[in-house]
């Protein structure tokens, strides 16, 4: 089936670049180490607020690859190649999102235990729980605004002012885990993202030429 | 809807709507803000402080209300393929943040002196500052647009998809601050609102009118300057060939 192939193909081109793959996640390690240079070595107040420096860091490294997410394909040809062979721009845009989370949210998850470490995190499983059920809705913000900043100039900068307000619930439902029904409302706002976006990012990429 | 398409048929209309609703609106305002600064009644509670509200609240309806407005306009430009709502949803985008803007300063300036405090992360103070952001990603999105299509916004249509995402994730937005809130602190003063005197309703009703006035008038003032930068840019265009 073409959905699968194009997934296996989005995943075998960012094996080929591990280093691409790497960067988000070392620039999410880097930004939990900041915190304890900011806010003192004081290892209370670091287990205070782990939680939420970890989401803000999730969000800040699922803005990184926003602008090799479409733009090479749209630049490149690879696009209207998919269109001219009568493949639904929403197939290539859910193959996408799926591969994207993927090769974001693994090696993220992978991560995690170190950013955990460092900031003294009191228990790992909730919010590896919860980070691995809000990923795809930040891999989907980060899809949507790479399709729509695809032939923009400045396609980065305009992302991060695109998809942080929109980020907004999945970092309340995510770093409020402890609460009851966090958790479903965390997946429910996942499922809406990832449900929404393929279409609007195809439709954004019909947009453009 | 269809007969406004008419570029022409719609200039006709704003070029006689523009003033007027721009007067009028100038007036109401003028006149619900006399009343409420200087012929109202204090508050029992909040004192001469109150009178912010006259400000305070028609700008948040507008920031509110414009940002619905630009997403419908945003789904007729993306259904319709209408140019003149593509020029209507960007028209109305900078003038709805601007409303934004003075929702939370005149929030914030209230907040002083009845809350001790500029800022509280209250539920709907966070939420018009989650506006203010969509408004400004709304904002940064669609000059980009523009300026990639040589300043044809019925070119683009990113920004219109971002103005229909953000008013499907608005509810959402506004849920999970809300859920916030109540989960990290309860909030810090409500003000039992009771029924308004008619001695306040008054004046409010008047700004709320004349200032909604105001916003139609300024986005056709906007609307009618942008396609009059499209018509010089066109005939820029022709001269230049003719002369080529």
């Amino acid at each position: 089936m073409i959905f699968i192939r194009l997934v296996r193909r989005d995943l075998a081109l960012a094996l080929r670049r591990p280093g691409a793959l790497a960067l988000p996640v070392v620039f999410f390690v880097l930004v939990a180490a900041l915190f304890p240079f900011a806010v003192g070595p004081d290892a209370r107040v670091l287990a205070r607020i782990a939680p939420g420096v970890i989401w803000v860091a999730a969000l800040l490294a699922s803005l990184l690859p926003v602008e090799t997410l479409v733009a090479p394909d749209v630049a490149d040809g690879t696009l209207d190649q998919i269109v001219v062979r009568g493949i639904a721009l929403e197939t290539w845009t859910a193959a996408r999102l799926i591969a994207h989370w993927l090769g974001f949210a693994v090696p993220l998850l992978v991560a995690l235990p170190v950013a955990g470490v460092l900031l003294g995190l009191p228990a790992l499983g909730p919010l590896a729980l919860a980070l691995a059920l809000g990923t795809p809705a930040l891999a989907a913000l980060a899809l949507l605004a790479a399709s729509l900043t695809a032939s923009l100039r400045g396609g980065g900068a305009l992302a991060g002012l695109i998809v942080v307000p929109l980020a907004l619930p999945v970092l309340i439902f995510g770093v409020g885990i402890a609460a009851p029904g966090a958790l479903r409302l965390l997946a429910a706002s996942s499922l809406v993202l990832v449900a929404l976006t393929p279409f609007a990012a195809a439709a954004a990429l019909r947009g453009s030429d | 809807m269809h007969r406004f398409a008419n570029p022409a048929r719609f200039l006709r209309i704003a070029r006689v709507l523009t003033p007027l609703l721009t007067l009028i609106g100038l007036g109401l305002a003028a006149a619900g803000l006399w009343i409420g600064l200087f012929a109202s009644p204090p508050d029992y509670q909040q004192g001469d402080s109150v009178r912010i509200m006259y400000v305070h609240v028609p700008a948040a309806w507008l920031a509110s209300g414009g940002y619905l407005g630009m997403a419908i306009a945003s789904a007729v430009a993306l259904v319709w393929r209408h140019p003149l709502a593509a020029i209507a949803a960007r028209a109305i985008a900078p003038v709805g943040a601007l409303f934004t803007a003075i929702c939370l300063v005149s929030g914030s300036l209230w907040g002083k002196p009845t809350w001790g405090t500029y800022w509280v992360w209250d539920a709907r103070l966070t939420s018009m500052l989650v506006l203010l952001f969509l408004y400004l990603g709304y904002l940064a999105l669609a000059s980009a647009e523009d300026e990639r299509h040589g300043g044809d916004p019925a070119q683009g249509k990113g920004a219109a998809i971002l103005a229909l995402v953000g008013v499907v994730n608005l509810p959402i937005i506004k849920f999970s601050v809300e859920w916030w809130n109540t989960l990290h602190q309860g909030p810090s003063i409500t003000l039992t609102k009771s029924t308004i005197d008619p001695a306040m309703l008054l004046p409010l009703m008047l700004s709320l009118a004349g200032f909604t006035l105001v916003f139609g008038g300024v986005v056709l003032m906007r609307m009618r300057a942008a396609l009059a930068r499209t018509r010089t840019a066109a005939r820029g265009r022709r001269l230049a060939e003719a002369y080529a």
